[in-house]
């Protein structure tokens, strides 16, 4: 269990997760659902838990579609989809990894990619 | 020379813990005035009320002061205690350092400093009290119940039982209420006519019962044993007392296509309606909204006329007028109900989309035999039978306040298991399940009874809750849910949807609550005067709650409580008097000046103005108005004695001199 990066989650979505019943019903609204290997209420669950590492690795935080169904039905006012962006920004915020290496990216380069989109993407995904 | 005594209390450890309550002792010892202070761990105890009452005795004390809890919980207690002794009961004056000190306090310095303030304002006022005697009031053997469901029909038959008239006011055609609607009832599954309509019967024969259906109460004036009631007869255009219930008139109405409140809309009725076979009292009503000839607005006009001429006995009167009915009472009992909550909110289960996503209270018509398919359980949208039926739980209920009602409906997850076991036992073709967040089954064989759906009849219980319907071209329903257990999203192809709707107490009680000056939570449900010891009685003294308008409820917990009220109302209705209140508005005749700002204010109707000569010098007099309190009416509010520009006005008890010396111990 990681309490800051729980803290950090916590704070940058605005969420209380404590305010969840468990009723599932974030999930059972969820599009993507089928496409995650973790499901909106497992993502309020385990950010409760302080679990939130796992979450990170997971490529769920990139199936998200961000539609706010779930937060929209939600009975308790929990907003999931939220949760997932703060995980989703966790990831992005973390410190000494670079996640894009410059020897790799003339391989990705695309013709149609402007250059704008290069240095913004050394800007934020390398430190 | 005025001795008092000051008595802190511990509370155990309630003050005690917070309070140094030896320092408060102590330090009060040295007001002026004060001959004894002690302190001890439970003044409210046999031992701490003698404490006192020797007190009194041996030092022959003219006046005491409580340092201990609220005067709502035991002001009555030391009152009591020292009129025993021999000491005027209004001489005696609570602190309250518990609520207003030690439970909001965590620091022991400033909530000590704090009780030392409180005590010295009581006994700066203590210091002026007066000996007061408390006058009686009559009482009028006579209830009045607000509501005529199940609640109201079982608080009238004890209240009648005992020996007292009692008056039923129901708003719609018929008594039953909500109970006349429902099909089976758990855990028992017998059947809710059966077991509802001797009782409706009963309140009908009894003479000491007298049901005013049709009709709301307009006003209500008065106070405990007193109460003055309007009671409104909505006009129904059928003279009640020539009215046989043939109901030739409903079947010669034109007007066909009225949707029917009573199967809630899921079939139609005529404008001219007896709402259904066992109604109490059995007469029709016009509904003023769709009859052709009520509704072209000059009865006098040859316009349709049909049932007038239908009706053997002349019952039929186009020119009825609301009626209006004055009546004294000594208690009044609130039974307002319930209802399911509208569902407009809830896109996602596509209730207004799709005619067979339907509430739980519309498949109780559904399926009973008086309802609108005769019993059979068919589909409203193609009149098939449905194979596959998906049960939602919690629909509105135990949401946060912007979704829905923040509490726990209650009988949803037994009517649920009710449900599902009646279908699967008439159809055992058909496949049901039941999507749930919790199962809540605390009651007398309750679980047993839920086990039952899931052991004996096969229901599919799918912890999980739905998060969106889908009616689908070719007349089925998609359900999309979660299933937590398995970790799956489900897709079931469904026939029909029943959502377990939140209920909400009825619209009416509201505007009754401000009517009769009690209390409501923010639900709008009736607040009891206390959560756990007087569950029964509200906090304003005379009007008792009975059923669901005071908290979701079951039938049985609705009857139980409906008894209950109505013995609290038999508890009053027996006294020949009650001991009123002494604490009541004075005016000092010299200084008032006539101005009727009081009369303006007073919530009672207590204050009147009257014309009356005075003295004035060389034998001369003169007529001036002046305001007079009429002591039984009044209830020692104290708006009058705030309105009053010149000081007149006065209360008992809590004169003006004397909250102001409570201010002035307070600032020094």
């Amino acid at each position: 269990m990681n309490n800051n990066l729980k803290e950090q989650v916590l704070r940058s979505s605005g969420v209380n997760v404590l305010k969840c019943m468990r009723c599932g019903k974030c999930s059972g609204t969820c599009p993507s659902y089928d496409e995650m290997e973790y499901h909106p209420h497992q993502f309020v669950y385990m950010v409760e838990k302080g679990d939130i590492e796992t979450l990170m690795e997971s490529k769920s935080i990139y199936k998200c579609l961000t539609c706010f169904a779930c937060v929209e039905r939600c009975p308790r006012g929990v907003e999931p989809a939220k949760v997932v962006e703060a995980v989703r920004l966790a990831t992005i915020r973390k410190q000494g990894n670079n996640h894009l290496i410059p020897d790799a990216i003339p391989e990705m380069l695309d013709e149609d990619l402007p250059q704008q989109a290069i240095v913004t993407a050394f800007r934020k995904y390398t430190k | 020379m005025q001795k008092i005594g000051v008595f802190v209390c511990h509370c155990g450890t309630n003050i005690a813990a917070t309070v140094d309550v030896k320092a408060v002792a102590e330090a009060l010892s040295h007001e002026a005035g004060v001959v004894i202070s002690q302190e001890y761990q439970y003044m409210c105890s046999e031992a701490g009320q003698n404490l006192v009452k020797d007190a009194i005795k041996e030092h022959g004390l003219t006046g005491v002061v409580i340092c201990s809890c609220s005067p709502r919980m035991h002001e009555n207690t030391f009152r009591k205690a020292a009129a025993a002794a021999g000491l005027n009961p209004y001489l005696v004056e609570i602190a309250n350092i518990r609520e207003q000190c030690s439970w909001i306090h965590k620091d022991i310095a400033t909530a000590t400093e704090k009780a030392i303030i409180l005590g010295k304002a009581a006994i700066a006022k203590v210091h002026l009290n007066t000996p007061l005697v408390a006058g009686e009031s009559p009482v009028a053997k006579r209830a009045l119940v607000i509501g005529g469901g199940i609640a109201g029909i079982q608080t009238a038959l004890d209240i009648a039982e005992a020996g007292f008239e009692v008056d039923i006011v129901e708003k719609e055609a018929t008594i039953g209420g909500k109970m006349a609607q429902i099909d089976k009832t758990f855990p028992t599954l017998d059947c809710a006519a059966c077991i509802l309509t001797p009782k409706m019967v009963e309140a009908s024969q009894n003479e000491k019962i007298t049901i005013h259906s049709y009709s709301e109460v307009s006003a209500v004036k008065g106070f405990i044993g007193n109460f003055t009631a309007t009671i409104k007869k909505k006009r129904r255009f059928v003279d009640e007392t020539k009215c046989t219930g043939c109901g030739a008139c409903t079947e010669v109405c034109p007007m066909q296509k009225v949707p029917n409140a009573f199967n809630l809309g899921l079939n139609n009725r005529g404008a001219v309606y007896i709402p259904f076979a066992q109604a109490v009292p059995k007469v029709a009503t016009i509904d003023a909204n769709y009859c052709l000839k009520l509704r072209k607005g000059d009865v006098n006009e040859k316009v349709c006329g049909k049932c007038a001429a239908a009706c053997t006995v002349g019952a039929i009167n186009y020119h009825q007028q609301d009626e209006y009915i004055e009546q004294k009472y000594g208690a009044i009992v609130v039974a307002t109900g319930f209802n399911p909550i509208k569902l407009d909110k809830y896109d996602e289960f596509a209730y207004n989309q799709c005619p067979d996503v339907v509430t739980s209270l519309e498949l109780e018509r559904l399926m009973n035999a008086a309802g609108p398919n005769g019993g059979t359980l068919l589909r409203p949208s193609d009149k098939t039978h449905p194979h596959k039926i998906v049960f939602v739980q919690c629909v509105g209920s135990r949401c946060d306040d912007s979704k829905g009602k923040p509490y726990c409906s209650k009988i949803c997850c037994m009517y649920t298991a009710k449900h599902a076991m009646l279908i699967r036992e008439k159809y055992p073709d058909t496949e049901v399940y039941v999507f749930y967040i919790d199962v809540r089954t605390p009651g007398k064989n309750f679980d047993e009874f839920y086990r039952r759906a899931v052991e004996q009849y096969n229901v599919h219980y799918i912890k999980g809750m739905v998060g969106k319907v889908t009616p689908k071209a070719d007349g089925t329903i998609d359900v999309q849910a979660s299933d937590l257990l398995s970790n799956e999203q489900l897709h079931i192809d469904a026939d029909m949807v029943v959502l377990a709707t939140a209920i909400e107490p009825d619209k009416t009680a509201r505007p009754l609550a401000t009517m009769l000056t009690t209390q409501m939570d923010t639900n709008d449900f009736f607040t009891e005067a206390h959560a756990k010891l007087r569950p029964v009685e509200s906090a304003t003294a005379g009007i008792f709650l009975s059923g669901a308008c005071q908290g979701p409820k079951d039938i049985p917990e609705t009857v139980a409580q409906a008894s209950a009220a109505a013995s609290k109302a038999i508890g009053l209705l027996v006294k020949d008097s009650i001991t009123c209140n002494p604490c009541v508005a004075h005016s000092n005749e010299l200084m008032c000046n006539g101005c009727s700002a009081c009369e303006k204010v007073c919530p009672y109707g207590a204050i009147t103005y009257q014309d009356k000569e005075f003295r004035t010098p060389y034998r001369t007099t003169v007529m001036r108005r002046v305001a007079s309190v009429n002591p039984a009416v009044c209830q020692g509010c104290g708006a009058c004695t705030v309105a009053c520009p010149s000081g007149a006005m006065d209360l008992n008890g809590f004169s003006n001199s004397q909250i102001m010396a409570e201010v002035d111990a307070i600032c020094k």
